[in-house]
């Protein structure tokens, strides 16, 4: 009996020890390749180096971002988490696509209303040569009471 | 067609004359905000003599420090990064500074600027910094003071004005705690 009671407490303790393992690797997952930390550090734009995105900026400040990204995709954080975090920590200009909150509609909606705007003028324009194009009155017949046009007329009759 | 005609609310002509309005006005506030970014851009850091927002800084020790609550003090504020070179010039002879002046009225706050808390925090043990020093969330500090980089400092008056900005690495203890003496002068 106490034997039993000894290997049923020994498995137990092995089936938990392996739950335990389990979960712990589930939750730690495999490492973050160079990849995946690009793949989200392209999104994103050091402060410092104007102009440069995170995944190809060489300075050690951008390291040191990319780490943490390596750090936050190893902890399970999704890229939003991650992105969202960013903009906490360093503020909304570290996005390589601005939100679109306040003054950063403008990036948003002027460009295709400037298209359609441009469109409409050069449509308008277009239609307004054509118009003018085929309503054009032909022309006046020289009249006869001009004293050169008699003049010429003279000329020719004689002439010929 | 007449001018009365032409001038009727409601006629092509007068939509057209709105339409013409609008779109100057979207292009004139275009331009104004442009030009305004473009201003701001231009400034510069804050000057000697002006009277800077108050702000809040959270340390990486958790405590928070409101500068409107400390009007009638000098405060010293720093800007620095763990990967700025020129930072690690002065952040020793900063450290000798606070040690002479903390029971003396005088405040010192290090901002972190666009940086890593495990390398920041390396960077404050490597110096043996004690003064109070957290990040610059959203970077809403530095950008109130319109830093163009780091390390720069700026120090504050009790009256709450700025007295001394310095842009760039101080060369010397002497210079920070001249700058300081000078802004504790009435």
């Amino acid at each position: 009996m106490r034997t039993t009671i000894l290997a049923l407490m020994g498995l137990a303790i092995g089936a938990a020890a392996l739950l335990a393992l389990a979960g712990g690797a589930a939750a730690q997952g495999p490492a973050p390749s160079d990849d995946d930390v690009n793949a989200i550090a392209k999104g994103l734009y050091c402060p410092v180096c104007e102009n440069i995105p995170l995944d190809v900026c060489p300075t050690q400040a951008c390291a040191q971002w990319r780490e943490t990204i390596r750090l936050k995709l190893s902890e399970g954080w999704s890229e939003q988490q991650i992105k969202d975090y960013f903009v906490e920590q360093y503020g909304a200009r570290v996005l390589a696509t601005p939100p679109a909150k306040g003054l950063n509609w403008l990036v948003y909606v002027l460009p295709p209303v400037a298209f359609l705007a441009g469109a409409a003028l050069l449509f308008r324009t277009l239609r307004g040569w054509r118009r003018a194009a085929t309503t054009s009155t032909p022309a006046a017949p020289l009249a006869s009471d001009d004293p050169y046009v008699r003049r010429l007329e003279d000329e020719l009759r004689r002439q010929g | 067609m007449t001018e009365a005609q032409t001038n009727a609310p409601g006629s092509p002509g007068t939509g057209r004359r709105w339409g013409v309005v609008l779109v100057w006005l979207a292009v004139l506030g275009l331009l104004a905000i442009l030009g305004i970014g473009l201003i701001r851009s231009t400034q510069g850091p804050v000057g000697v003599g002006s009277k800077p927002d108050p702000f809040t800084l959270r340390t990486f020790d958790g405590v928070e420090y409101d500068t409107a609550e400390l009007v009638g003090q000098v405060v010293l504020i720093n800007f620095w990064a763990s990967w700025c070179k020129p930072c690690e010039q002065e952040a020793a002879e900063l450290e000798q500074a606070y040690q002479q002046f903390k029971d003396q009225g005088v405040v010192f706050l290090g901002v972190n600027y666009v940086d890593t808390e495990p390398e920041a925090r390396a960077y404050l043990e490597r110096f043996g910094i004690t003064y109070p020093n957290g990040p610059d969330l959203g970077t809403r500090i530095s950008q109130a003071f319109r830093i163009r980089g780091v390390p720069e400092t700026y120090i504050l008056g009790p009256d709450g004005r700025m007295a001394h900005v310095k842009i760039g690495p101080y060369t010397s203890l002497d210079e920070i705690v001249q700058a300081i003496r000078a802004a504790q002068a009435p």
